[in-house]
């Protein structure tokens, strides 16, 4: 068996969630090749040959790949496939844009976001946001899979010394083109691999509010994170949604600040190791699922938790 | 031009999901089922599309079950012109769907597909991008804001790291992401008046395309249950519990 993991990249560094796309793969078995694709990313190709147990690198480096649009990547990707048993990314809104497209060129039907590798053509993957896990068994030649990084450990980024090998990148067909991009930037840790994540839903009532949110995520070093609904209100930006249509999470810690607990919010955080629920109303659905819950007005909470935290130190 | 939205038949978003206790799969007898709402917000889009002057008809397509119509009238009470239902009992996977699709967008010559970011119930998001790859079409996913632009389309689109926008030529396939609009409401008479508006019945094998499953759905279970934790009574209190029961702060 052999497995071509696409990497996630900016061509300067690897996505963390990268990483854990590595560890999916490690569980399948098999050599691992790593494809890096992009504009000038002969430093994440660099990085990527570094990935512990990434037995080679493939670098294809071409204008034509600025922004990795699938219209140009998936035509390579499908080039490439056929020497492999497995073709995994991870399932960041770029893999999910990619391998379903590189499955229909390959008549290959995907399998999405998977949770658990049984065997090397039986997988186990959430659906109905969460509340059922089912195990499928593919039957294509070539497995065409993207990978919840929440559910495998990451490998390390480094002991490997893997060649690099230049692939070719196609012609761009001139279908689309990348006109311009706003990115939330932020000093925070990213929220799907942050350690702590700190979230806030429709009960901080304004986006000026949300601030009071910051204090208390530079003190734990935590990503912000948001329900729909505070996204939908305009409170915060739509890259911070965590649920079954947004992001996935599982840190250490979560903390749902005014947020009610809808199972499509849960779907995103509900895997989160100890998850701390602020709600002033005591029956709302978080409680049934937080480790931890404390009844009281956030506006009140938030500044007194901040405040004894550093007490705390 | 013409804008084709498929449409997909789902377990209503508000229903508990049951795993069945034999393990097959997920327990839909006598659950509310409605239109997944991603394509709820397609048809929305659709709608305007045409409302504008850019689009000149909009049909929907629903693939699966007989009660598959009642999802594709509510697409015409909210004013799609028709509908094409391709009956199928089998369980569909996004690639066959994507295939029939194929078909449907050669029969119809659309410049313009809308489809969801994902469906509900499987969560796949899948479907949009297989079809484009089918097609040879450009593909715009996650879709919060549409611009038509002489021949093509400028689309937002919700991504990772912020918001990214891209040009796509027509023909073309865009997925829908939840803030591209909010849909409408079907008013009575407009329910009425789709009670005429035609739906053309048609079948997988019709279209020419096999149904059968690539993946097999060897079972079906509960996710380990969460216990529930403990209430706390002030903030002192949480923060020791954080710092000498659990450890992690
Ligand atoms: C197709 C679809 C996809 C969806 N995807 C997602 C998703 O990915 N992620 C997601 O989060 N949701 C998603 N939703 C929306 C979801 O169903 C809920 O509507 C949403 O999660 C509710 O957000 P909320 O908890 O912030 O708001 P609400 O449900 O309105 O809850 C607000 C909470 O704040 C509390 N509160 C108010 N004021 C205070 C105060 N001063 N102090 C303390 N507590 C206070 C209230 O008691 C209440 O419990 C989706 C819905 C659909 C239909
Ligand atoms: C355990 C299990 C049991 C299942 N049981 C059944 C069953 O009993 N009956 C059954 O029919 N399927 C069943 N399925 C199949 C499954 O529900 C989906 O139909 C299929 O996998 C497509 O995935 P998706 O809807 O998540 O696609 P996505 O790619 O997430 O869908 C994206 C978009 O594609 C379009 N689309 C998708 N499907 C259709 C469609 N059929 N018609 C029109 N437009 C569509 C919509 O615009 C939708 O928003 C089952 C799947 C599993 C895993």
């Amino acid at each position: 068996m052999s497995i071509l993991v696409i990497a996630e990249h900016d061509n300067e560094t690897l996505k963390p969630a990268t990483l854990n796309a590595v560890g999916a793969a490690a569980q399948v078995g098999g050599d691992i090749h790593i494809l890096v694709a992009g504009t000038g990313c002969k430093p994440a190709a660099e990085a990527a040959g570094q990935v512990a147990g990434v037995a080679k690198v493939l670098m294809a480096d071409a204008p034509a790949l600025d922004h990795q649009m699938a219209e140009v990547l998936a035509p390579l990707v499908v080039g490439l496939a056929t020497g492999y048993s497995h073709v995994m990314a991870p399932a960041t809104t770029n893999g999910k844009n990619l391998l379903p497209r590189v499955g229909a060129l390959l008549d290959v039907q995907p399998i999405s976001d998977i949770s658990a590798v049984d065997s090397p053509d039986t997988f186990q993957r959430p659906i109905y946001a969460g509340n059922a896990i089912a195990t499928v068994q593919s039957s294509d030649p070539i497995k065409v899979i993207t990978v919840r990084a929440t559910a495998f450990d990451a490998v390390e980024p480094t002991g490997s010394t893997a060649p690099i090998e230049t692939v070719d990148a196609p012609e761009d067909p001139g279908l689309s083109r990348f006109v311009g991009q706003e990115l939330s930037d932020s000093s925070r840790p990213e929220l799907t691999s942050a350690r702590v994540v700190v979230s806030g839903g429709r009960g901080m009532g304004s986006a000026e509010a949300f601030n009071i949110l910051d204090g208390l995520a530079d003190h734990l070093g935590a990503a912000i994170g948001a329900s729909r609904a505070a996204v939908d209100a305009g409170y915060v930006p739509n890259d911070y949604q965590v649920g079954q249509t947004g992001k996935v999470v599982a840190p250490e810690l979560y903390v749902a600040i005014g947020i009610s607990g809808a199972i499509q919010h849960l779907a995103g955080m509900k895997d989160s190791k100890v998850i701390v629920a602020i709600n002033k109303d005591e029956e709302a659905p978080i409680f049934q699922i937080a480790d931890y819950g404390l009844v009281a007005d956030l506006f009140k909470a938030v500044p007194e938790l901040e405040a004894e935290l550093k007490k705390a130190g | 031009m013409k804008v084709l939205v498929p449409v997909k038949r789902v377990i209503d978003y508000n229903v508990k999901v049951r795993v069945k206790t034999d393990g097959s799969g997920v327990d839909l007898t006598n659950v509310k089922m409605s239109m997944n709402p991603f394509d709820e917000i397609a048809v929305e889009e659709a709608i305007r599309l045409k409302e504008g002057g850019t689009a000149s008809e909009v049909i929907v397509a629903s693939i699966g079950v007989q009660q598959c119509q009642e999802t594709i009238r509510t697409a015409l009470a909210m004013g799609a012109d028709r509908g094409i239902h391709v009956k199928s009992d089998e369980e569909l996977q996004p690639l066959a769907v994507a295939k029939m699709l194929q078909a449907i967008v050669a029969q119809e010559g659309p410049s313009l597909v809308l489809l969801g970011k994902q469906a509900i119930d499987d969560d796949a998001n899948q479907t949009g991008q297989m079809l484009a790859a089918l097609l040879g079409w450009p593909q715009a996913t996650f879709a919060s804001k549409l611009a038509p632009a002489d021949g093509a389309l400028n689309v937002t689109r919700e991504v990772d790291g912020g918001l990214q926008t891209v040009w796509v030529k027509l023909p073309a396939i865009v997925t829908v992401d939840l803030r591209l609009n909010e849909p409408r409401y079907a008013s009575l008479p407009n329910i009425m008046k789709a009670k005429k508006k035609p739906i053309a019945a048609s079948t997988p094998e019709d279209l020419g395309v096999s149904a059968a499953p690539r993946l097999k759905t060897l079972g079906v279970v509960e996710p380990p249950k969460r216990q529930g934790g403990v209430k706390v009574a002030s903030v002192e209190e949480l923060v020791d519990k954080l710092k000498n029961d659990a450890r992690v702060i």
